[in-house]
């Protein structure tokens, strides 16, 4: 308001005192003018600072956006994009009988070497490598170390941006099927595997193949998968051939009951073929006879899960159950050399069953105890020409087994266990294991 | 070959199961609140967790990959809260919209700044978090900050309902501000106050209300109390005593009411989250709750 007032005196105070009226006159309208249209300019920034005011009354401003505090989030390691890393260790001690061989009656053994070995040892020792190789793939190495060997058991890529519920695994991979098959020995609950997987596979099921998984967009959990691979492990054989070598069909199906149980089940088929599968038998004379299995091996597995935690909230108490059945068939021919067989070819077809069930009671902090009971059933077995010179036997091997484990952190796991293996026809064992599984580097995601 | 047919009519059904709503993923009741709150009838919320379920350990549990299977957005802490269970959910469901990097995947911790990040990362030191302490829910100041950012995000993932989201967002920081207002007025007695906690789960909120934090009874974080170290705890409060002793409600209540019992102090369980008692039912109910709980002990 003053400037223009200002600027009229000054203007009236330079005019020349001679200066005639007609230009006083026009100079007092100029001066006027700007009066007016200074005002006009001061008052429509004036109405425009009170909307301004105004509007940031009524809409509360949000707080400043925290520009400085998100940059910390990220902080700048030239190690980040390195691998996640862990390494297993495992070990302990057994106080098993001595015993030259341990079979399962009534089964064609894998041929792999015997379990545990008596007195102190390590098991191998898993390292794991895994990383998001870029936006569309994941990649995942395991290896086991022990004296001497180095095992490749996993070595995989999965995708992650297929989207639609689908995934496609390739590579070396613990198979889908069942429930136990895709944990590795440090996941188990027991120190020893089960009898059902022991006869099945040896461990759990692994190939070099292709995966395909599919979730389905329902609440229900509902999930199908199909596996192709080389099909080089037991049961199968490896036999240099182009194609695929086996396949494996699987569903699953899972959901939670309130929020203190849930529970997931499922069927799975694996068929592969072998070629000269060899295993020890003994024949009616007491002698070991090397046999050479030729033929289909097809086996269907049911496996449930439950799960309970007061109110969901696993860290206090709680409790899960597990059960798996399996049936396989095999039908083929058999070769047997040695003893009274001499070297017979004979025919070979059976069809046996068998399961465990295991139950797992967190009855406090860090404290588990466990018991599971495995049974197998050897069914019919028929080795045609070779009846007369291998028994067959009605007998179903059972294992009792009791665990207590106690985990210091979730990082660490001590174990003790007795098991009643009563797997071999006549040799009943008391077992004891003292088991310790420590896992270092980083926080590993365990599946239900 | 059963299987394959099922597998085929299941792909050919599959639009039959969309939705039209966004799905979102709430790995905490926080988030799925907040979420709530922000998204209104645009949005279908599935929270994962309970404010009874400790979200460190938490099994990655069928129904849970069923339903990130579908979700448009999900919505967790981050900062390695969820390490134990999330990586699975998000690698069994198929879903590419919600891996890490994507605009579908969101997380809250990224939006503040953290509080007690670790010098030295080992885990002699118990169940640490390299990025800072992750419970960052405490503190209604870091609520409003996650919830300029969710608000964004909604709108960036769902255009055709922008307008509602930034309506709705506006609407929200003017009642959360009303509200932290209120709740700092009423909380003007706690500054000060010396506490005691369970697990280091309420930096936050110490920070936001002045709370003096003077003893944690787990020795390391994540590692339960022995009776022995309790004892300690116990003779160090008759020198710098406390007022109370607090723990979230998904924590074993045994240490810190042993411990009231021995030091001659109330314990509280505070909601930490959003159902984490009967008042709390929403977020506003989660403050409204939490400071009552403090301000009756301090009178």
């Amino acid at each position: 308001m003053l400037r223009p007032a200002l600027l009229a005196a000054a203007l009236a105070a330079a005019c020349p005192a001679h200066a005639d009226d007609a230009d006083l006159a026009a100079l007092r309208a100029e001066v006027q003018k700007m009066k007016t249209d200074y005002e006009t300019r001061i008052q429509t920034l004036e109405a425009r600072l009170a909307r301004a005011e105004a509007s940031a009354a009524t809409h509360a401003a949000p707080p400043a956006a925290p520009v400085q505090d998100t940059a910390s989030a990220a902080p700048s390691n030239p190690g980040a994009f390195n691998p996640e890393i862990s390494l297993i260790l495992q070990g302990g001690y057994a106080h098993l009988k001595d015993l030259p061989a341990r079979r399962i009656t009534g089964f064609l053994p894998d041929g792999a070497a015997p379990g545990t070995s008596r007195g102190f040892s390590v098991d191998d020792s898993e390292l794991v490598l895994a990383s998001n190789i870029d936006p569309y793939f994941r990649g995942y190495f395991n290896a086991t170390l022990n004296d001497g060997t180095v095992g490749v058991e996993e070595a995989w890529f999965q995708t992650l941006a297929l989207g639609q519920g689908l995934t496609v695994k390739g590579g070396r991979f613990r198979s889908g099927i069942g429930y136990q098959n895709e944990q590795h020995p440090h996941a188990w609950d027991f120190a020893t595997n089960n009898l059902m997987y022991e006869a099945l596979f040896g461990e759990g099921y692994g190939n070099d193949g292709l995966q395909l998984r599919w979730v389905a967009p329902t609440d229900l959990f509902t999930e199908l998968g199909a596996e192709i691979g080389r099909g080089a492990n037991f049961p199968g054989t490896d036999r240099n051939t182009n194609g695929i070598g086996n396949y494996a069909l699987y569903g699953h199906i899972g959901g939670d009951v309130g929020d203190s149980h849930s529970w997931r089940g499922g069927v799975s088929y694996l068929s592969t073929r072998a070629a000269e599968r060899s295993s020890t038998l003994t024949d009616f004379a007491g002698t070991d006879v090397t046999t050479a299995f030729t033929g289909n091996s097809k086996t269907w597995l049911a496996d449930f899960v439950w799960k309970w935690a007061p109110r969901g909230n696993t860290t206090i108490n709680n409790f899960k159950f597990a059960a798996e059945a399996f049936r396989r068939e095999e039908s083929g021919s058999l070769d047997c050399t040695g003893g009274m067989c001499g070297a017979s070819l004979g025919t070979y077809q059976a069809t046996q069953y068998g399961g465990y069930a295991q139950g797992v009671y967190q009855f406090m902090p860090r404290w588990r105890a466990g018991y599971r009971y495995d049974l197998l059933d050897p069914g019919s077995q028929d080795f045609g020409l070779n009846n007369a010179n291998l028994p067959r036997s009605d007998y179903k091997p059972t294992r009792h087994s009791l665990m207590v484990d106690y985990s210091p952190s979730e990082f660490s796991r001590w174990r003790l266990q007795y098991t009643k293996d009563k797997a071999a026809e006549g040799q009943d064992e008391n077992q004891w294991y003292v088991q310790y599984i420590f896992s270092l580097g980083t926080h590993g995601a365990h599946s239900f | 070959m059963k299987a394959f047919r099922l597998f085929a009519f299941l792909v050919a059904a599959w639009p039959v199961f969309a939705h039209a709503a966004l799905n979102v993923f709430a790995c905490e009741p926080e988030w799925g609140a907040l979420a709530t709150e922000l998204g209104g009838d645009a949005v279908k919320v599935y929270t994962a967790t309970t404010a009874f379920q400790d979200p460190h350990h938490i099994e990655a549990r069928p129904s849970l990959i069923a339903q990130m299977r579908r979700a448009d957005l999900a919505v967790c802490t981050g900062a390695e809260l969820e390490i134990g269970w999330l990586p699975v959910l998000l690698r069994q469901a198929g879903n590419a919209a919600i891996q890490p990097g994507q605009p579908g995947y969101f997380e809250a911790a990224r939006q503040v700044a953290l509080l007690e990040k670790p010098a030295v990362l080992d885990r002699a030191q118990g169940d640490i978090h390299a990025a800072g302490n992750p419970h960052i829910q405490t503190d209604p100041r870091n609520i409003a900050r996650v919830a300029q950012a969710l608000g964004a995000r909604l709108a960036e993932i769902d255009p055709a309902h922008a307008a509602a989201y930034k309506t709705r967002l506006a609407d929200f920081n003017t009642r959360w501000n009303t509200a932290m207002a209120r709740w700092q007025a009423q909380a003007a007695p706690l500054k000060g106050m010396p506490i005691a906690v369970q697990h280091e789960g309420f930096p936050y909120l110490e920070n936001w209300l002045g709370l003096k934090q003077v003893a944690v009874l787990e020795p390391k974080p994540g590692v339960a109390p022995s009776l022995g170290h309790l004892a300690e705890i116990v003779a160090q409060l008759k020198t710098t005593p406390a007022k109370l002793v607090i723990r979230a409600a998904y924590q074993d209540p045994r240490p810190s009411e042993w411990l009231a019992e021995h030091a001659g102090i109330p314990a509280v369980a505070m909601p930490f989250t959003v159902g984490g008692s009967d008042r709390a039912r929403d977020l506003f109910g989660l403050f409204d709750d939490s400071v009552a709980q403090l301000l009756k002990v301090a009178r």
